[in-house]
């Protein structure tokens, strides 16, 4: 009988610690700047649609950007990046699937700003990768923020930049995130 | 007691698997992304197909400032350098006003003609929810001759001048590489050369596309004049090869119309194709951004 209770209380304990609080949004920020040195026009774009989920138990997080949510200064840039670059229609969102491998040095109901890691498999234009990058997790009063910022390399996405453009359009893309993030219930 | 301990041990299990599948799908939690409507683009590289419009627009806010040139007759052989010493030219602005709404004026050399016109789509082509399968547009222009009065002695009009077109557009992009349109025009002209001209022309065009690879397209642009045209006159056949480059359409062809607007290309083609009396020509569009878009 008594291992019976064991069983059950070591159960829920697991159990409630998976179900430990999880943070989302579904209108982080995501932009991208691949302007080449020296280029007269600025190649940037951002989609405040990306929505995000973190488990605070794991560490366990998922971004997905619809692609035709990057809004650019020029129509015409924005209607090529769909068009000829990331192809959207065949490839309608990026997505990322990873973890920050520090969680538990993460303190998500405490005040304070955390450096976290982040490994994971980026997919972008039908193409998987691995990333990896520092980013950060700021708590303040009960607000969760995480930003990250990192680079990939174009051509590692069968993004193909024509020569006839390539002193404007870098080969490789800085990109931004961040995401407001509101515990999940 | 036992069984309360069971149904303890059935909810532990129970929450754990749930909560255990979740892990793999964290983005599944926010529920399914609702399909929403979405207007097909990029039906063409170009407002226009060669010569006619396309069920294209511009974007809101854009300028498209057009560069026209139609060549000699090629036959003309190394003479006239195969047609490229001669140019007739059309130079144009087009503006995007609503993403179903654009206007825009040019001039051609052919008899120093003005013309404008303005294009509004009440349906266009979309998928997801409450989709339509084609883009169907209007337009409507209006031409006016620059040339000196042919007859100065008799009592002229300025609206003898000026000549109308309206055309409809009914287009469907059928998958990322293939576009066709059909296009029936009406030409209306004030003042015609005889009394046995009519003064309505009738058109049916023809125009597709079919994409090369991400940068070119084949394009082409046929109208057939129902009735009326006069002998002398025939219909219009281009053919022609899109080039995109960043913020430049090129659109190369070849064709036995000089005519630069509907009314110049539909109702006065003199060029025979099977006499090869054909002619490369070229429209050169650069988009200028006025509006910036970012909030």
């Amino acid at each position: 009988m008594n291992k019976f209770i064991t069983l059950s209380l070591l159960l829920i304990g697991i159990c409630s610690s998976a179900f430990a609080q999880k943070y989302f949004t579904k209108n982080g920020s995501i932009s991208f700047d691949a302007t080449a040195p020296g280029s007269p026009e600025n190649i940037t774009a951002d989609n405040r649609t990306v929505q995000c989920v973190i488990d605070g138990a794991t560490g366990n997080m998922q971004f997905k950007a619809s692609m035709k949510a990057f809004t650019f200064e020029r129509a015409l840039m924005q209607e090529h990046f769909n068009e000829n670059y990331v192809e959207s229609d065949k490839f309608p969102d990026a997505k990322f699937a990873g973890s920050i491998s520090n969680m538990s040095a993460i303190a998500m109901d405490k005040d304070g700003s955390y450096p976290a890691t982040v490994k994971g498999k980026l997919t972008l234009h039908g193409e998987t990768r691995d990333v990896e990058t520092t980013g950060k997790v700021t708590v303040a009063k009960g607000k969760v923020t995480a930003t990250a910022n990192f680079s990939v390399l174009l051509s590692d996405y069968k993004v193909n930049v024509p020569s006839l453009v390539s002193d404007k359009v870098s080969k490789t893309a800085k990109i931004n995130v961040s995401c407001g993030l509101e515990p999940l219930k | 007691m036992r069984q309360s301990i069971k149904t303890i041990l059935l909810l532990a299990l129970f929450s754990c698997n749930t909560a255990l599948q979740a892990q793999d799908d964290l983005l599944g939690l926010l529920g399914e992304d609702k399909p929403k409507k979405e207007y097909i683009k990029a039906a063409f590289k170009s407002s226009r197909v060669i010569n006619a419009h396309s069920m294209e627009f511009i974007n809101p806010g854009t300028m498209d400032f057009r560069i026209l040139h139609r060549f000699g007759n090629i036959d003309q052989g190394l003479k006239n350098f195969f047609g490229l010493d001669q140019a007739s030219m059309r130079m144009g602005f087009d503006f995007g006003l609503r993403p179903n709404l654009m206007a825009g004026i040019g001039r051609s050399t052919f008899k120093k003609e003005v013309d404008a016109f303005i294009k509004y789509a009440p349906l266009r082509q979309s998928k997801g929810p409450g989709s339509f399968p084609v883009t169907v547009a209007f337009v409507g222009a209006v031409t006016v001759d620059g040339l000196p009065w042919a007859d100065p002695t008799r009592q002229n009009y300025f609206t003898s001048r000026m000549a109308y077109y309206f055309s409809a557009i009914i287009g469907r992009k059928f998958n990322d590489a293939f576009t066709l349109q059909v296009t029936p025009t009406v030409v209306h002209k004030n003042l015609v050369q005889l009394q046995t001209d009519p003064n309505d022309i009738i058109g049916i065009g023809v125009g597709g596309r079919l994409k090369l690879n991400k940068r070119m397209a084949f394009t082409w642009d046929y109208t057939h004049v129902l009735d009326g045209l006069p002998t002398g006159y025939y219909n219009p056949l281009s053919v022609g090869l899109d080039i995109e480059t960043g913020g430049h359409v090129f659109q190369l062809h070849v064709s036995n119309a000089t005519g630069m607007n509907e009314r110049a290309f539909i109702t006065e083609t003199t060029g025979q194709w099977g006499k090869g009396e054909i002619r490369m020509g070229f429209n050169l569009s650069r988009m200028f951004q006025l509006k910036k878009k970012k909030a």
